[in-house]
């Protein structure tokens, strides 16, 4: 969730349960951040020293990751999934070292700040006003045999703090002015909770549908961590709606949003129509949709090669005229897509100014009914 | 023999109509009306919260009727200094988006055209000029109210005054008119 909750804490006495039940278990990294507590349950572990990595006029301490694998303990414990390395190092990352460390057969034990989320980043900047640089990709979670939540109320986590027990005394006032205030962890420990909800639930679901924990990573990997949509837009006006619709449903599910536009090749955008385009990729900005641009004579191909590619559970598409003439004869566009991407929602997004009750409205209440 | 050549040419021609119409790549999968909007005038209607004036939408959409324009509201997100001005901005969104919708949905049934837009900049007032760097809008509406909910304040009307090269109609409702367009009442989930 944050800093301070007891991660690293927890990891370690998960560690120590598994060197109690007779498994061979290593620290291969730990910042204790000076707690006392962390160093105390820490001790009888055997740890994997550092190594030195001269980066310009500084010596760096970095995780040795050669050394681990020549260790190669059953169970290796690494501190700061999302830390990045510094160069020179054999990764840039410290998660393509653990990837590394899990290729070689050790299982690891690993920790994570919710905000480091690639996906929650946008969202948890806006919440807190603090941009976090470390971010890992949303799959690195979802390779995770299981996600433990390490779960704190706001207050106690402040009390924590104001104790000492997260930062030096002399960063305390810097962190409850900045990133520690009620509100943010509000928000962070409601963004971690939902997240791990959908964790389980993605696990539950794989684990239902197709068996060994390799089946369904091999199966879908990319659905690992929650939802996906994609909304088929065109350049004009009454594509915005359909984009608010579905960044509405996207934010419902938790889920994330692309925005897909076939243009057809070598056609020319009229000037409406270039407005149309530079409103639409402004909102989807704004909003932190993925706006994807392809060009295609075939619509349905080009759907599913995207859906496929960006992991879409749910595609979103405008209402569309009726079809005149010979064109009643060819398949209409949803049951195409059905056809081509079967387990994936097709949802036809209605124009609600045009329900008979739409234009209803009362003159005499201060809010106006629309 | 010429009534089995027109016979026969006849039912060529329809096979290739046919065949034509099932493999030809789609085109036209949005509604007609939608396709077009009138060539006429450009009325932005500017706000920053969950809620409108009402006088300043009615204005709007009598304009609109008067002239043949679209109506553009546009809701203007405001980025904190200490993050980049490209950062996405849910949280805000998940306010205005529901208005703009909510505008929509009325413009819509009145037979106003509508084309929303979505300014960002560091204050109302710096997305609102960077909406007009970008565009041109024939007349600007706004209503003259101090309540930061309901759109710009007395200061950025000053400017819009000194700077917008556009015509600019501010609305200020009697203190007894406090009905609004706002997003309670929107037809359907959204």
């Amino acid at each position: 969730m944050a800093a301070g909750v007891g991660k690293t804490y927890r990891m370690l006495l998960e560690g120590r349960a598994e060197l109690d039940a007779g498994h061979d278990v290593v620290i291969g990294l730990l910042e204790t951040h000076g707690r006392a507590d962390t160093a105390n349950v820490a001790e009888g572990l055997a740890m994997v020293p550092r190594r030195r990595v001269r980066y310009r006029d500084t010596v760096v301490e970095e995780m040795d990751l050669p050394s681990i694998l020549r260790r190669a303990p059953e169970l290796c414990l690494i501190d700061e999934l999302a830390h990045t390395n510094v160069p020179g190092t054999e990764h840039a990352k410290r998660f393509e070292d653990i990837e590394a460390v899990l290729d070689a057969g050790i299982d690891v034990l690993s920790t994570l700040n919710v905000q480091h989320l690639e996906s929650l980043n946008d969202h948890i900047t806006e919440l807190s006003g603090v941009r976090v640089r470390e971010t890992i990709p949303d799959a690195i979670l979802g390779r995770a045999d299981e996600v433990v939540l390490i779960d704190l109320t706001p207050e106690a986590l402040l009390d924590r703090l104001r104790a000492g027990k997260v930062y030096p005394a002399e960063r305390i006032d810097a962190a409850l002015n900045n990133f520690f205030k009620i509100e943010n962890l509000s928000a962070l420990r409601e963004v971690a909770l939902r997240q791990v909800a959908e964790e389980v639930g993605a696990k539950r679901l794989t684990t239902e549908l197709v068996g060994s924990r390799e089946e369904s990573l091999a199966a879908d990997a990319p659905q690992a961590v929650g939802e996906r949509l994609l909304a088929l837009i065109e350049p004009y006006p009454g594509a915005q709606r359909l984009v608010r619709r579905a960044w509405r449903s996207a934010q419902r599910l938790g889920a994330g949003l692309d925005l897909l536009w076939v243009r057809v090749p070598g056609k020319q955008l009229s000037e409406e129509e270039q407005r149309s385009l530079a409103a639409l990729r402004q909102l989807a900005s704004v909003l932190g949709a993925r706006m994807i641009e392809e060009e295609s004579d075939d619509l349905t191909n080009a759907v599913a090669e995207v859906a496929s590619r960006r992991g879409t559970t749910y595609i979103l598409i405008g209402g569309s005229r009726p079809a005149r003439g010979l064109a009643r004869l060819r398949t209409p566009l949803p049951q195409r897509l059905m056809q081509r991407l079967p387990g994936v929602d097709v949802r036809i997004v209605a124009d609600r100014s045009r329900r008979p009750n739409g234009s209803s409205g009362s003159s005499g209440s201060n809010v106006e009914s629309v | 023999m010429s009534v089995a050549v027109v016979v026969i040419v006849g039912c060529a021609g329809a096979l290739l109509g046919i065949g034509a119409g099932y493999w030809l790549p789609p085109h036209g999968r949005r509604p007609a009306r939608n396709r077009l909007l009138p060539e006429g005038r450009r009325i932005l209607l500017p706000f920053t919260g969950e809620e409108i004036s009402r006088r300043s939408f009615e204005a709007a959409v009598r304009l609109a009727k008067a002239e043949n324009a679209t109506i553009m509201p546009a809701f203007l997100a405001q980025v904190p200094m200490s993050l980049p001005l490209e950062t996405a901005l849910p949280v805000q969104c998940a306010r205005g988006m529901p208005l703009l919708e909510a505008i929509e949905q009325r413009a819509s049934s009145q037979g106003v055209p509508v084309d929303s837009r979505v300014g960002r900049g560091r204050s109302a007032r710096d997305a609102l000029r960077k909406l007009l760097d970008q565009e041109h809008f024939d007349r600007i509406i706004v209503s003259a109210d101090e309540d930061p909910r309901a759109g710009l304040s007395y200061e950025d009307l000053r400017w819009m005054l000194d700077r917008v090269p556009a015509e600019i109609l501010i609305l200020r409702p009697a203190p007894e008119d406090t009905r609004r367009i706002s997003t309670e009442t929107l037809t359907g989930h959204f």
